[in-house]
């Protein structure tokens, strides 16, 4: 048996247990659970920040049922909001006006999906790359650029402007891969660093004239001609548009790149054992830098169905909002596996959207969503936490967790 | 077989012939004394324009004049020191001798002046506070070595702190919200600053708990309970900065601590200013520093949590309690930088504000890693980045040609080249981000 069989049984080994770990630990019970755990530590912060709660405990020894009613009312507003806000509006007194919440949800979660995705695979190779904010903006300037600047016909210009983000977005993830590859710089340094770099680049870029709409000091571009916009898939009424079929296809892509392909199967090698790659014959530095180009190209592409998509009136410094962190979250709670990375794009997503609504209707900082979605990572993350919280058995195969 | 190589066993120890020579570092110090010599050398303004460095300050026990001197010249001379501490480090590989850190200690500060020189010059109304900006330096790196030092003390003992930014925050908005608490019942702003600069650690050793209890006990990858709690703290702080503070603004004043300058010494020109009259909280640093120091690298306690951190079952054989003392370690650590957090907040004398940490435990991060995992490398590597901040803030108030984002820029850039071309391969401690299973 030759040395790279050897490495390839290995893996595969390692992946046959990872699946196996994955039936065990995400059992749709622990997950539920999960969800159930952070839904309540949530309740007790609306409760907590709840003005008529406060002003029921003050008579709350002569008449102890308003506090509990109050305290009711807020946590069903606040969720309620929530519904409302991510999934299906049933106060809409027309069917657009029910629906739009599910769509704005998928809307928020397409750049979640693409750069959830590129992250997924850096670290399934042993990367940790931070840097999918950075990305994203240079996908979103560059992209921008050529959708705003430039003159092309109807389809044409759309592929033109969103290579042009898919480059950005690789140069950024580029620069961090080869740096680690030929010089050994640390990727968490130099990735943290380039979103800075990245931040600064597009505040300069708007405050130049190329950049700037004609007549105007505003560091906001020019709209995207239309020409270079995606189209809506929902009709005019919803804002989804086609970069979330994009990023389904990016999903099956990733798949099968991931679990196909010779330069998948090179890029889990190297996260599992470097030295082993090394040893059965890749070549580890070239994989370093592929695995942090496609992650980039991955987050260029997030970064069109920003620019390209839902921000097309123009780019902004504030183009990539933070969906750069969030993806970070999202490829952990995924897994790292494009089917995993989908799901909780969606359920973050969900969240994402749900934050106007939560702040109009129930009167709560939007902050709170954070709260709860970094509780659910957390106990997803541990089962056996989650099992001790509800005083569940412990299965057979208990306390396997890994990212 | 050529003559040299015959030879050179003989006349070198055998461990220098395997090394192959490495041209990065003087290839980048020439290209970027190059780039300088041009924009900041020949760019300068000559004719007789001069630039001013101003060290004393009103109160200092006696003057140092300031100091003039012709731009151009000045600029031109320092670039051709870089460029030829370039040429001494290609030398070196040539020649195979290794080079101590003066060299690029030396090629930065050189750099550094030549900028500065090229700022000031023909400005007659501004001169360059050099003081300002060694005091900036010190205040702005002071958030940065306490969380670099926290990441240090989890990462020796194997835990991955990526958390460092969420003990940061909550160490701030618990000294915010401490002592806008007791100064409001107590009546007394200095006395409710010191108490909200000791409740900042608890806030930071919390996040810390959370952190050692995910990894330690449940065995969750480190970097994702980091990067999570991180969230985590952004959302509990912003929500009640939101609800409680906002509905009882009392308990969040801007309220500060006091200056406190050491007699006389805060009296000695440049050196008193910028290290002895500061706050408590920078005394703190530097006692934290010089004991985390010792402590890590001579004494027993250091000895331990090294070994538990690169060899935890050898440890383990010999009676060392591993995961008891990643569990230690770690709180400690996220006190240390719930400490650094209290810098946002009472230390700065600002009132508490969402994500006010913007990225510092990020930062932080790099620097403990530039830093190579020690307390000393940790407070250099903040130091540089401290002083990269207050370049930028002088540059700021002095104007210049350049756009201020690229200036902005500078910092970060400064560490993707010490990252790749002067540090390069770092080694981390082995067991970090392994959980210990008996």
């Amino acid at each position: 048996m030759s040395a790279e069989q050897t490495t390839a049984k290995a893996v595969e080994e390692q992946d046959d247990r990872s699946v196996l770990r994955q039936i065990a630990e995400s059992s749709g019970l622990v997950v539920a659970l999960a969800v159930v755990a952070s839904i309540v530590i949530g309740a007790i912060l609306v409760v907590l920040a709840s003005p008529e709660v406060e002003e029921a405990l003050g008579y709350f020894f002569s008449r102890p049922a308003d506090t509990f009613a109050a305290a009711w009312e807020a946590i069903t507003g606040a969720y309620t909001a929530m519904f409302r806000g991510s999934v299906w509006n049933y106060n809409g007194d027309t069917f657009v006006q029910q629906f739009r919440p599910l769509t704005e949800s998928l809307t928020m979660a397409t750049p979640l999906i693409f750069a959830g995705l590129g992250l997924g695979i850096g670290f399934r190779a042993g990367l940790f790359n931070i840097g999918a904010q950075g990305q994203i903006i240079m996908g979103a300037m560059i992209g921008g650029w050529v959708g705003f600047a430039w003159d092309l016909p109807w389809g044409l210009h759309l592929i033109v402007a969103i290579i042009a983000s898919v480059l950005g977005g690789a140069l950024w993830g580029f620069i961090p891969g080869i740096l680690k590859a030929k010089a050994g710089a640390h990727e968490v340094i130099v990735t943290i660093m380039l979103n800075y770099v990245a931040a600064n680049l597009i505040a300069y870029a708007l405050s130049t004239d190329a950049f700037q709409l004609e007549g105007s000091d505003n560091p906001k571009s020019p709209p995207i001609a239309e020409t270079a916009q995606y189209p809506l898939i929902l009709g005019d009424s919803f804002r989804l548009n086609l970069s979330f079929l994009l990023a389904i296809a990016a999903a099956f892509g990733v798949w099968w790149l991931m679990e196909r392909s010779t330069w998948g199967f090179r890029f889990r090698a190297v996260g599992a054992n470097a030295r082993a790659a090394r040893t059965a014959g890749m070549n580890v530095p070239l994989s370093i830098i592929g695995v942090m180009t496609i992650a980039g190209a991955l987050s260029g592409f997030a970064g069109s169905s920003q620019i390209l998509g839902t921000e097309s009136s123009g780019l902004t410094a504030g183009v990539a909002g933070s969906f750069g962190f969030d993806a970070i979250t999202v490829a952990l709670l995924g897994r790292s596996r494009p089917l995993g990375t989908v799901m909780a794009a969606i359920l973050f997503g969900g969240f994402k959207a749900s934050g106007p609504a939560l702040q109009v209707q129930a009167g709560l900082p939007v902050d709170i969503v954070l709260v709860i979605q970094s509780l659910i990572v957390l106990f997803i993350a541990a089962p056996p936490l989650v099992r001790f919280l509800f005083r569940l058995p412990a299965p057979s195969r208990e306390k396997v967790v890994a990212a | 077989m050529t003559a040299t190589l015959t030879e050179a066993p003989q006349a070198q120890p055998a461990v220098d012939i395997e090394v192959a020579r490495s041209w990065r570092t003087p290839i980048i110090l020439g290209v970027v004394g190059l780039i300088a010599f041009v924009l900041f050398g020949l760019m300068t303004e000559g004719g007789g324009a001069t630039t001013t460095f101003v060290l004393s300050r009103p109160n200092d026990l006696f003057t140092i004049p300031a100091i003039t001197v012709p731009a151009q010249a000045t600029a031109i001379a320092l670039t051709v020191i870089a460029i030829a501490l370039a040429g001494v480090s290609a030398w070196g590989v040539q020649n195979r001798r290794k080079i101590g850190m003066w060299l690029p200690t030396v090629y930065g500060i050189a750099l550094v002046l030549a900028v500065l020189v090229w700022a000031g010059a023909g400005r007659t109304a501004t001169s360059i506070q050099l003081t300002g900006l060694l005091i900036g330096t010190v205040v702005l790196a002071t958030p940065l070595v306490f969380g670099s030092l926290a990441g240090t003390l989890c990462e020796r003992s194997g835990i991955v702190n990526i958390a460092i930014e969420g003990q940061l925050l909550a160490g701030a908005f618990l000294a915010a919200l401490v002592a806008g608490a007791v100064s409001s019942s107590t009546g007394s702003d200095s006395f409710g600053a010191y108490v909200g600069l000791v409740a900042a650690p608890i806030a930071g050793a919390l996040v810390g708990a959370a952190l050692s209890l995910f990894a330690v006990r449940y065995w969750v990858d480190q970097i994702v309970v980091g990067v999570v709690l991180n969230v985590l703290v952004v959302g509990l702080t912003s929500f009640f900065f939101g609800t409680l503070m906002r509905e009882n603004p009392e308990l969040n004043r801007a309220i500060g601590l006091p200056d406190l300058p050491i007699p006389v010494l805060s009296r000695i020109p440049v050196i008193g200013p910028v290290l002895f009259d500061q706050n408590m909280l920078v005394y703190l640093m530097y006692a934290i520093v010089i004991v985390l120091n010792i402590m890590l690298f001579k004494s027993r306690w250091g000895l331990r949590v090294r070994s538990v951190g690169e060899h935890p079952k050898a440890a383990d054989t010999v009676g060392i309690k591993v995961n008891r003392t990643r569990v230690r370690n770690t709180i400690l650590g996220g006190a240390v930088a719930g400490l650094g957090g209290a810098f946002f907040t009472v230390a700065s004398g600002l009132a508490f504000n969402k994500e006010m940490t913007g990225g510092k435990g990020y930062i932080a991060l790099a620097a403990m890693i530039l830093g190579r995992w020690s307390p000393k490398g940790a407070l250099a590597a903040a130091l540089l980045f401290g002083f990269a901040d207050s370049l930028r803030e002088q540059f700021g108030i002095i104007g210049t040609s350049i756009p201020s984002q690229f200036l902005a820029m500078l910092p970060y850039l400064a560490t993707i080249f010490a990252v790749a071309g002067l540090v390069g391969h770092v080694r981390p401690p082995a067991a970090e981000n392994i959980p210990y299973k008996k």
